[in-house]
């Protein structure tokens, strides 16, 4: 019914548009007058609109940079952030001049220099001093933006020094990861082919490279289980199925000869790197401490992230098959920023910033800043080892299970070629 | 020049008129003028359609999650049950959305309806060098025009990993629907488009060259002309580069190639793929996606110098500057690529380097705003809703072009990449830019191209309205951006969890946004109006109703194959003497000899 109340008033609208454009021709008909011929009129009321809308627009952009122009992201939370925002602000004041002068000039002559009667335009088709005068002006301007944004940028993009502490930032489709290097503060290795339940990681020990090939051999999905069903003379499959087998087959042999030649070259001292790392849950707060120099170093499992830390003026992206990474270091606490954006519940978020699937817009991780007595109570607990605890105490060591994995671990991780993945499924995940 | 002569044996036969039939004429034409406006037939709708679009999700971002009649109404209970759109379809409304915009309006829309319209008329050339490929690039145009909007409607939803489709994203269907069958379709209609956008551009290039009347010496080309000369070559060199990058992609996903996928697990599938880069992706798609902003901006640039100097009665300021510029940024255009992957992890001191070139675009695109604004400095300014539109177009390509001076400041990108303010950047320089250049060119034109004039008090009412609602969509998002929202967001309630205020800013801001939207949605509607009535019942138009001096003036009004029933009209001089001191009129066409000791060119 409103649909068909819409349309009609739809119809009727156009049919009194045609109506008036018919009155309109008529009269011009009539007063003979050219639809290119504007009259003087009409001209001098479009430059007057012109300056109107100049200073109509002028007075919006100003009500805007009052009204929301502080910036829904609070002051920089980060020792750079604070340069950047030193260095945004003088851009924006030399790009704010330029908007208004220029836009000034245009809407300015536009009105003042509208058609008058007897008045010829003047003749000035070029003048090189004028010209040079634009040229060397905005290139010298350029020269200083060009001088001090690539200070800053070298200074962001250094790397960090050797007391940073190194943070891992590990993105999949939808959430985030966060793993600390632990005591030594170096990162353990990883490889995608360890992946599993256990060890969503795949961190690369002697033990998880071993565990990844049991599991590719012996699970019930695996090399062993598929060669017995396809042999098996009893049983009929039908072609396509068949085939699908095959491929998995072929394909699974390929992997567990890489996994092969892994363990071939691996150098069992290495494990300790990762056994000391903290591994914590997907979604579990990124805790970060004041005045701490942080190098962080990004992973993604599968499509490209970003990560964006507004408050830190920090975003770097997550590429599958590449390690990414930025530094920063936290200079105000959550509890301080809570005070300063009078808001008792303010928190800082990383944010996914790439688009990465349906569910993108929810893709987020908690960040808190914590002063140092908070954080080494926190690092403490979290640090430990203790078999017992591993719900809080987060080392590799302390949560990689131990024994042979479970046979449904195994199976969660498939490696058919043509396995339909249900995609709504993952998407409401 | 030896073109002319060799063109010679034709002007006999532009003499005699042969009937054509209906098919050869309107639908299988080989006449630029006709596929010129065959293009425009074309462009107009997609535009309709992306725009559309752009309400749709606009209303879910104002009104998240709130029923509405509106959605389900096109959208239907399958992409928005109740009324409330489904997150997957909004990435596939967005990048549909941008798709369109990009290349089927501003693209193929914009170059293919005045390059083809306007490079005979204004060198003086019968028609193109080749009228049968220019068919050609119509017709594939068309389909991939058509394929793109199939694609909309297919179960699985259309390509949704957005207009820059990178991979892994649009590699696997197990990542999002939109990258199955919606993707292949998006590759297989941009391949089309790629090779109808060449065909195109090949045949202007060479028209341009050869095909000059006697005496248009390139220093004589109107800056239409030379506009569209650069934004050719631009395309004969970038696009093919997308098409490469599109094959890779394709590849990967059907052939079980490794170029762009390295170590990837999705969903709970371990794929084999090792040793690919999705940065070569990047890098292929933005060497092709940065002259693209380029391709479609210079002919708006080129359409505006041209309204703008005809309007103000005036010549256009620094002609040779004006070239030159052109020049300057077609050439940096193919050096900067790398300012959209400041923070995609490539090395540090290449982002460096990009800054660097980046910013040096900045000083042509200076000095064509000057030149623009000196050109209407003690002018005649006339009024007419082509001269407005292109006032339009110098605003916003200041307004969006000074955000872009933060934007490429790689230590200041980092906090702003990828957030409503790139938006409201792109929006501003490209967006609306582009299509103030379109519009002006059809107001511009439209007496040349139907043979009636559009009605300018429905003109004007089309621009005041656009530019109030252009302005008011565009530059709020801004500050959204500058709250640290991210684009390509369904809906922003995560922001709201961790800082209510901000969240509350942003949800102000998007209600504005989304109002001014649907503003100047329906201001379309009278431009739309205007274009179709006046297509039929438009009063006739007078041969030269601007009095201006470029060479398609001197055409008949009612299209003639051939362009001039006579011979081809010699050219004396530059298209800018407007108000030349000691002429009596305050026009000179180029085909008028120069006077008894009058000083020649500028
Ligand atoms: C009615 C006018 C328009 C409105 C309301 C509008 C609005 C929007 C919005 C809200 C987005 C989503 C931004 C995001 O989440 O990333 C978007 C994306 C985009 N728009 Fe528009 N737009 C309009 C016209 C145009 C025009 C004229 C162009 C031509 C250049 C354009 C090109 C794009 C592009 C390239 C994207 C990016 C798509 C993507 O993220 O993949 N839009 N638009
Ligand atoms: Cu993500
Ligand atoms: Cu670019």
């Amino acid at each position: 019914m409103t649909k068909l109340i819409v349309l009609i008033v739809i119809i009727l609208g156009v049919i009194a548009i045609a109506q008036l454009v018919r009155m309109y021709e008529l009269s011009s008909k009539l007063r003979n007058r050219r639809e290119e011929d504007i009259p003087n009129r009409d001209n001098r009321l479009n430059a007057t609109l012109l300056l109107v809308f100049m200073l109509a627009f002028f007075a919006s952009v100003i009500y805007l940079f009052v009204e929301y122009g502080y910036t829904g992201r609070g002051e920089a939370a980060s020792v750079h952030g604070a340069s950047t925002d030193w260095l945004m602000d003088l851009n924006l004041w030399i790009v704010i001049g330029v908007f208004f002068l220029t836009n000034a000039l245009l809407f300015g002559f536009a009105f003042k220099y509208v058609r008058k009667p007897g008045v010829k335009a003047y003749w000035f088709p070029h003048d090189n001093r004028l010209e040079l005068v634009w040229t060397v002006v905005p290139a010298i301007v350029l020269a200083v933006i060009i001088i001090l944004g690539l200070r800053s940028w070298n200074e962001q993009t250094d790397e960090s020094p050797d007391e940073a502490i190194r943070i891992e930032l590990f993105s999949k489709q939808f959430d985030w990861t966060v793993r600390m290097s632990g005591d030594d503060n170096t990162l353990g290795y990883f490889d995608y082919k360890l992946t599993n339940e256990n060890n969503p990681m795949a961190l690369l020990t002697t033990k998880t490279i071993q565990d990844a090939i049991d599991s590719m051999e012996y699970s019930s999905t695996g090399i062993h289980a598929l060669e017995a069903k396809l042999n098996n003379p009893h049983l009929i499959f039908i072609p396509e199925d068949h085939d699908l087998m095959v491929k998995d087959l072929a394909r699974k042999e390929r992997m567990v000869r890489m996994l092969y030649q892994l363990k071939a070259r691996h150098n069992s001292a290495l494990d300790a790197r990762a056994m000391d790392d903290i591994v914590f849950n997907a979604n579990d707060t990124l805790f970060l401490c004041k005045g701490q120099d942080y190098e962080f170093n990004f992973r993604s499992k599968d499509v490209i992230h970003s990560a964006l830390m507004p408050h830190f003026r920090s975003q770097m992206n997550t590429v599958p098959g590449q390690t990414t990474r930025f530094k920063f270091i936290p200079t105000i606490t959550t509890a301080e920023m809570r005070v300063k954006m009078n808001n008792p519940k303010f928190n800082y978020i990383l944010m996914c910033n790439k688009i990465c699937g349906s569910s993108h817009y929810k893709m987020k991780l908690m960040v808190v800043v914590l002063d140092k007595p908070a954080y080494k109570k926190w690092y403490a607990k979290v640090s430990k080892f203790d078999p017992k605890a591993a719900d809080v105490c987060k080392t590799f060591r302390n949560i990689y299970a131990v024994g042979k994995p479970k046979a449904v671990v195994a199976d969660s991780i498939t490696v058919a070629a043509g396995t339909s993945v249900d995609t709504a499924a993952m998407a409401t995940k | 020049m030896a073109a002319h002569e060799a063109h010679a044996p034709h002007d006999a036969h532009g003499h005699h008129h042969h009937e054509e039939g209906f098919i050869s004429k309107y639908i299988f034409s080989q006449d630029h003028k006709m596929i010129g406006k065959q293009f425009l037939m074309t462009a107009v709708f997609m535009g309709v359609v992306a725009m559309l679009l752009s309400i749709l999700f606009r209303i879910q971002l104002a009104w998240p999650g709130e029923e509405s009649d509106f959605l389900s109404f096109f959208l239907g209970e399958t992409w928005a049950p109740g009324g409330v759109m489904k997150e997957s379809m909004y990435l596939g409304l967005v990048t549909i959305h941008g798709t369109i915009m990009v290349f089927f309006l501003l693209t193929g829309g914009l170059s293919g309806t005045f390059s083809n319209l306007l490079i005979p008329l204004q060198i003086g050339a019968r028609d193109m060098a080749s009228g049968f490929l220019n068919m050609l690039s119509y017709w594939m145009f068309l389909i991939s025009s058509l394929i793109m909007l199939f694609s909309l409607f297919i179960e699985t939803g259309p390509a949704s990993s957005g207009w820059t489709i990178y991979p892994p994203l649009s590699a696997l269907p197990q990542a999002i629907e939109g990258s199955g069958l919606g993707m292949t379709m998006w590759l297989v209609s941009m391949t089309i488009f790629i090779a109808s956008s060449l065909l195109g551009s090949l045949n202007y290039i060479v028209t341009i060259f050869n095909l000059r009347t006697k005496g248009m010496k390139m220093t004589r080309l109107p800056l239409t002309i030379w506009a569209f000369f650069i934004t050719a070559i631009l395309g004969v060199l970038s696009f093919p580069v997308l098409l490469s990058a599109a094959l890779l992609l394709m590849m990967d996903r059907l052939a079980g190639t490794s170029f762009y996928l390295s170590d990837i697990i999705v969903g709970s599938e371990m794929l084999e793929n090792h040793g690919g880069s999705p940065l070569l992706y990047q890098h292929l798609f933005w060497f092709l996606g940065h002259p693209e902003v380029y391709i479609v901006l210079l002919p708006a640039l080129g359409l505006t110098s041209e309204i703008i100097s005809t309007n103000s009665r005036k010549p256009i300021f620094g002609y040779r500057a004006m070239i030159g510029s052109i020049l300057a940024i077609g050439f940096l255009s193919f050096i900067v690529w790398g300012h959209h992957m400041f923070i995609t992890g490539m090395n540090p001191f290449i982002g460096s380097v990009f800054v660097f070139t980046t910013l040096l675009i900045a000083i042509p695109s200076a000095v064509k705003v000057f030149n623009y604004i000196t050109t209407i400095w003690r002018g005649s300014n006339i009024y007419t809703p082509a001269m407005l539109f292109s006032i339009g177009l110098v605003s916003t390509f200041i307004t969006g072009g000074v955000t872009g001076i933060i934007l490429a400041d790689s230590a200041l990108d980092i906090a702003v990449h990828d957030t409503y303010f790139v938006v409201a950047h792109f929006h501003i320089v490209m967006g609306m830019s582009a299509v103030f250049g379109m519009f002006a060119g059809v107001y511009h034109w439209f007496p040349k191209m139907y043979g009636r004039m559009l009605n300018t008090r429905l003109g004007y009412a089309h621009f005041w309205v656009t530019i109030v609602g252009a302005y008011g969509v565009f530059f709020p998002m801004h500050f959204v951006g500058i709250a640290g929202a991210p684009r390509r967001y369904y809906d922003y309630t995560v922001m709201g969890e961790y800082d209510k205020p901000t969240f509350d800013m942003i949800m102000d801001l998007n209600v504005i946004i989304t109002v001014f939207a649907i503003i100047a949605a329906f201001g379309q509607l009278i431009f739309l109006f205007n274009f179709f009535y006046s297509i039929f019942r438009g009063p006739k138009a007078v041969q030269n109703p601007w009095r201006s001096n470029t060479l398609e003036w001197t055409t008949p009004v009612s299209h003639v194959h051939g362009n001039w029933p006579g011979a081809i009209p010699e050219v004396h001089r530059w298209p800018y003497d407007y108000s030349k001191p000691g002429a009596e009129e305050d026009f000179i066409s180029q085909i008028v000899p120069l006077a008894e000791g009058e000083e020649g060119d500028h």
